[in-house]
């Protein structure tokens, strides 16, 4: 029996499901006629991700605002929120945007934009260093692995790369990086997946030369790892020169930005008919812990114009694709290693923080804002974080899940833990899902409340589940796990338990619920 | 337990080893002063001291701008700030003038070492926004380059460039900013290992002892501002020993960072963490769990018992067994200030005269550009990590080698064996003939071969790779006497254009296919 047919079929309701990693489990996956057809197409697809890394840590408060939330955030950071009439308000959502973001809210506007709330793990790190490393490893918070969350992705997909590559299913590179730097997010178990291109059009010829044998040293292991990208770069050199070159005009893109120059190159492969999967590009120097706005006019600055240059160079991208005919092949995420905290510094600017919206974008995302505005206390106090809704791997796997139609084994081992499956991806796409509508429906009622509240000693905590795995962690108010008080699959219905305080310190705390697709965090007060 | 010293043959190839990892690239001077030499006094030679050095001049002055307060020529690291364009042109000056310091290094490790604090003690010139800061700050690393690391840990935290870029100068008690008190522990001293356990608190109680300090543009310095100072007690986690730093007000307040790095200085993580990083930037990058037992703690343990002095950790280092192992020689790829300033310091590529420095830092500058297209822009590492070859697992120095960046170093070689990079009428470029006529004896086709490996390379080659490289200089003939012909007749008639030709061209040929083997990218 194949352990997905054991979980779906075997498994009473109730039962904790082995644990993995850190008290997350496996998901188990109902089976889908659609994946099962779609899984031996894998290879053959022509479907794009990219991957729009905001290095520094984005001020997510500052980019998507809870604008029922407005009065509480004024105080926390009085000398950088946005003037509250230049904001732009999301449709029907209590939601806004900043606004030199014109470019995604016509994107918005056009139904293809995708904003996520506070996307984030438990026990955030505040290191550039780490949290970027979590962000392109997907792993938890207290683990350290040394492959990236695509590079296992594609190692699935792609099996034995890179010997035998290109093959006539994928002539073109797996992955590709837009500058000369290839991302730890495409590293593979044994290689590399990726390649890294600054000018397709003028990709140089290397030599092949008599090729000795590697010594079995240091150096042997150095010199055979230099010789492979030599080959590569080779190999790929004429496929991608060859697909630059059928592309003749591009739509126009704007001057002076980083992030435009990049995602021009990419629209060039992918007119030109690469079958490359993911593409990674980046724009830095979001580490803004003083002045990021002016003063005066709040709404300009240095977070402005960075926020400017991500939603233009989107903006321009989507506008080329569709230019070219491609746009529909085209799904794009933007992320940053950590959103920043909730109160500003007196210099203007903010200190490391923990969850932060994101952006996925495309023609078959599904419009909206998923999650609800985060909660800004009416006091905050300097270590204040916004409590995560979605952890980001739910973002990565649901992408993967209802993007490339990936099945479940393969998104197991390149997720290595559950996820929730989010209405990210339209289930135009092909890979079935629920509409982000539906699903904020359901979120509507309280799911999850706990009587008495305050509490000191123990408190009733009360759930709803609609059936299927369950988890409810309580985080504090920095964002911190402070523990898993359930993991386990029920049946559909209302279902209440007895939380023992096992010594909180009175303040206030976050119950998040997770019930498949749906999650809501609610606040808990420990009374002194 | 010490660190084992290398006991075995100080030959040739050991004394390669040794220069190719403590200077940018090995030349035929560098080798004649070392030979002959034992192990001891060679390495009293690399860590000797140094001349003081000139600081860079004002290069820039042309017809679009004018610098109003220093001449042509004249250094401007004291002067006013002036403007943002002055202030661009300078930084253009710092940099090209680091890297002059490179090319024209004495043989000692200083600049390699400036290197190695310049990756460790990060910091970007483009957000440090001031010239003198940044210059400022890279004469402190020179300056310390050998010497008491507690002493520059605390330099560096009062350093005006490194106050800027991690946001020290607005620390204030009403606004602590972590930035610098978090960078201080995760990356300048403790580390991420396992060892260093401090908390998140830590963060938050050595933040408030930073703060207080400001900057004087005018001094270019930084001040203690008493009235910015928290003077609460900072209480840190178990991992300090729940150590309380007494809150202290007026000028005693800059006390609470010598108490907190005499607290931060207890904890054998600190040694550990500068030892690996020494290690991972001049030995190899996989530290195993028996390289870190039998290597890296006693190393450690001996720079604590140095009080942190520097220089007896780099004597045991490079002194040691471990350094001269078989396993680790040949195993560092280059990185790219090694693989542009090595080529030229190699192959002793002529720079515009002393006194010209318009022409010589347009030179400077390029190969500046050059080394920055292949990922390492001297003066802007990409963030406050430093450069991720020495830190990114597991990859590592694999990280500078990929298909955008081997493409662009075999451009490089190519266009330095060939047509070299002129400004201004001026040229640098390899001459393979006076390289050539360097060795003992360039006339055998053999000998030249195997002193041109020797140099160039740090793995042994096949005979079939041999016989190779004697076929271009052969023109696939078969007779050793053609290339000795050829070349005793140009010797003899240098004048001579057509005859200089043949043993050019082939010579172009030959050093060009070396260099574009993966071989060449190791050291």
């Amino acid at each position: 029996m194949k352990r997905r047919d054991f979980l779906s079929k075997a498994i009473p309701a109730g039962v904790v499901l082995p644990s993995l990693i850190n008290g997350m489990t496996f998901k188990a996956f109902g089976a889908s006629p659609l994946i099962s057809a779609l899984t031996a197409a894998g290879e053959e697809s022509d479907r794009v991700l990219v991957l729009i890394q905001m290095n520094g840590g984005n001020d997510g408060l500052n980019m998507i605002v809870p604008l029922d939330q407005y009065s509480n955030l004024f105080k926390a950071r009085s000398n950088i929120i946005l003037p509250e009439k230049k904001i732009i308000k999301l449709g029907n959502y209590n939601t806004g945007i900043h606004p030199a973001m014109q470019g995604l809210s016509e994107l918005y506007k056009e139904g293809k934009l995708n904003v996520i709330q506070s996307v984030g793990y438990p026990q955030p790190s505040f290191s550039h260093f780490r949290a970027t490393d979590i962000w392109l490893t997907a792993s938890d918070s207290s683990k350290v692995i040394n492959t990236g969350w695509t590079g296992r992705y594609l190692d699935q997909e792609f099996k034995g790369y890179p010997i035998g590559y290109p093959t006539t299913a994928m002539p073109d590179p797996l992955a590709i990086q837009i500058g000369s730097f290839i991302s730890p997010a495409f590293q593979g178990p044994s290689v590399g997946m990726g390649m890294a291109i600054s000018d397709p059009v003028n990709f140089y010829n290397l030599v092949n030369g008599i090729q000795d044998p590697a010594p079995n040293t240091n150096a042997g292991k150095e010199l055979t790892y230099i010789r492979q990208v030599s080959q590569q770069t080779q190999q790929y050199a004429n496929v991608i020169k060859a697909a630059a070159a059928k592309v003749k005009v591009q739509g126009t893109y704007p001057t002076g930005n980083s992030l435009a120059d990049q995602l021009k190159i990419v629209s060039r492969l992918i007119a030109g008919g690469l079958k490359t999967r993911i593409y990674m590009v980046n724009i830095g120097s979001f580490d803004t812990h003083a002045a990021q706005v002016n003063s005066g006019a709040t709404e300009t600055g240095t977070h402005a114009n960075l926020l400017l240059k991500v939603s233009d160079a989107i903006k321009a991208f989507m506008d080329d694709l569709k230019l070219q005919n491609v746009s529909k092949r085209v799904v794009g995420m933007t992320f940053s290693e950590f959103g920043r905290r909730i109160q500003s510094n007196s210099s203007g600017g903010t200190d490391h923080g923990a969850a932060a919206p994101l952006f996925v974008f495309g023609d078959y995302v599904q419009n909206g804002v998923l999650g609800k505005n985060p909660t800004i206390p009416g006091s905050v106090n300097t270590n204040d974080n916004i409590p995560m809704q979605y952890d980001f791997r739910s973002i990565y796997g649901s992408i993967l899940e209802k993007w490339f139609c990936v099945p479940t084994a393969t998104l197991e081992a390149t997720m290595l833990q559950n996820f929730q499956s989010l209405p990210i991806i339209s289930s135009r796409a092909g890979c079935n899902g629920t509409s982000i509508d539906n699903l904020n429906a359901q979120n509507e009622g309280i799911l999850i409340a706990n009587f008495p509240n305050p509490f000191q000693a123990y408190t009733n905590i009360t759930y709803k589940s609609k059936g299927g795995h369950v988890l409810i962690q309580i985080f504090d108010i920095q964002g911190r796990l402070m523990g898993t008080v359930l993991d386990q699959v029920t049946q559909s219905g209302e279902f209440s338990f007895t939380f023992d305080n096992p010594g909180y310190v009175p303040g206030l705390y976050y119950a998040r619920l997770q019930n498949q697709d749906l999650q809501q965090v609610r606040t808990m007060m420990v009374a002194k | 337990m010490p660190v084992k010293a290398y006991n075995g043959t100080f030959g040739r190839p050991e004394l390669i080893h040794l220069l190719k990892r403590s200077l940018f690239g090995v030349k035929k001077i560098d080798m004649t002063i070392y030979s002959g030499k034992t192990l001891s006094e060679v390495l009293n030679g690399l860590l000797g001291n140094e001349m003081a050095v000139n600081p860079p001049v004002n290069n820039y002055n042309d017809a679009t701008l004018s610098d109003p307060t220093i001449p042509e020529g004249q250094s401007w690291v004291n002067a006013p700030y002036g403007n943002g364009t002055i202030n661009s042109r300078r930084l253009g000056s710092f940099t090209s003038w680091w890297t002059g310091m490179m090319l024209d290094q004495a043989p000692t490790l200083r600049e390699k070492m400036v290197l190695f604090w310049h990756n460790h003690f990060s910091t970007e010139t483009a957000t440090v926004g001031d010239a003198r800061y940044s210059y400022k700050t890279n004469a402190l690393l020179r300056t310390y380059c050998f010497g008491n690391f507690r002493e520059l840990v605390k330099l560096v935290s009062l350093d005006p460039g490194m106050l800027k870029y991690l946001n020290g100068y607005v620390n204030t008690k009403t606004a602590p900013d972590e930035n610098y008190a978090r960078e201080l522990q995760e990356l300048f001293t403790l580390g991420k290992g396992p060892g260093s356990r401090y908390a998140e608190s830590d963060v938050k109680a050595a933040a408030k002892v930073l703060t207080g300090y400001r900057l004087d543009a005018n001094a270019i310095t930084s001040i203690f501002d008493v009235t910015r100072h928290d003077t609460t007690d900072k209480q840190f986690s178990s991992f300090y020993n729940n150590t309380i730093i007494k809150g202290q007000t007026g000028v005693n307040g800059t006390k609470e960072l010598d108490e907190m790095l005499n607290m931060i200085f207890l904890q054998n993580e600190v040694s550990l963490y500068i030892c690996r990083r020494l290690y991972r930037f001049f030995i190899y990058y996989d530290i195993t769990p028996a390289i870190e037992s039998s290597f890296i703690a006693p190393l450690a343990e001996l720079f604590r018992q140095s009080n942190y002095e520097i220089k007896p950790v780099l004597r045991a280092m490079f002194g040691s067994e471990h350094f001269f192992l078989i396993q680790n020689r040949g195993c560092m790829i280059k990185n790219p200030l090694e693989f542009t300033v090595g080529l030229c310091r190699e192959f002793e590529i002529t720079f515009p005269v002393k006194g010209d420095y318009v022409n010589q830092y347009y030179m400077w500058a390029y190969i500046k550009s050059q080394a920055a297209a292949f990922q390492q822009d001297i003066g802007d590492p990409p963030d406050v990590s430093g450069w991720p070859a020495y830190y990114q697992e597991p990859q590592y120095y694999e990280l500078w080698i990929n298909s955008d960046t081997i493409a662009k170093r075999n451009v490089f070689t190519d266009r330095f064996i060939a047509s070299g990079y002129t400004r201004n009428n001026q040229k640098i470029v390899i001459d393979p003939i006076a390289y050539t006529s360097k060795f003992v004896n360039p006339g055998d086709p053999n000998a030249l071969i195997n002193d041109a490996l020797e140099q160039l390379y740090r793995i042994d080659v096949s005979t079939a790779t041999r016989t190779f490289l004697k076929s271009i200089l052969l023109s696939n003939q078969v007779m050793d006497y053609y290339w000795t012909t050829a070349w005793t007749d140009h010797k003899n008639d240098p004048a001579n254009a057509p005859k200089k030709n043949i043993v050019n061209t082939r010579l172009v040929a030959m050093y060009k296919y070396m260099m574009n083997l993966a071989e060449y990218q190791l050291a």
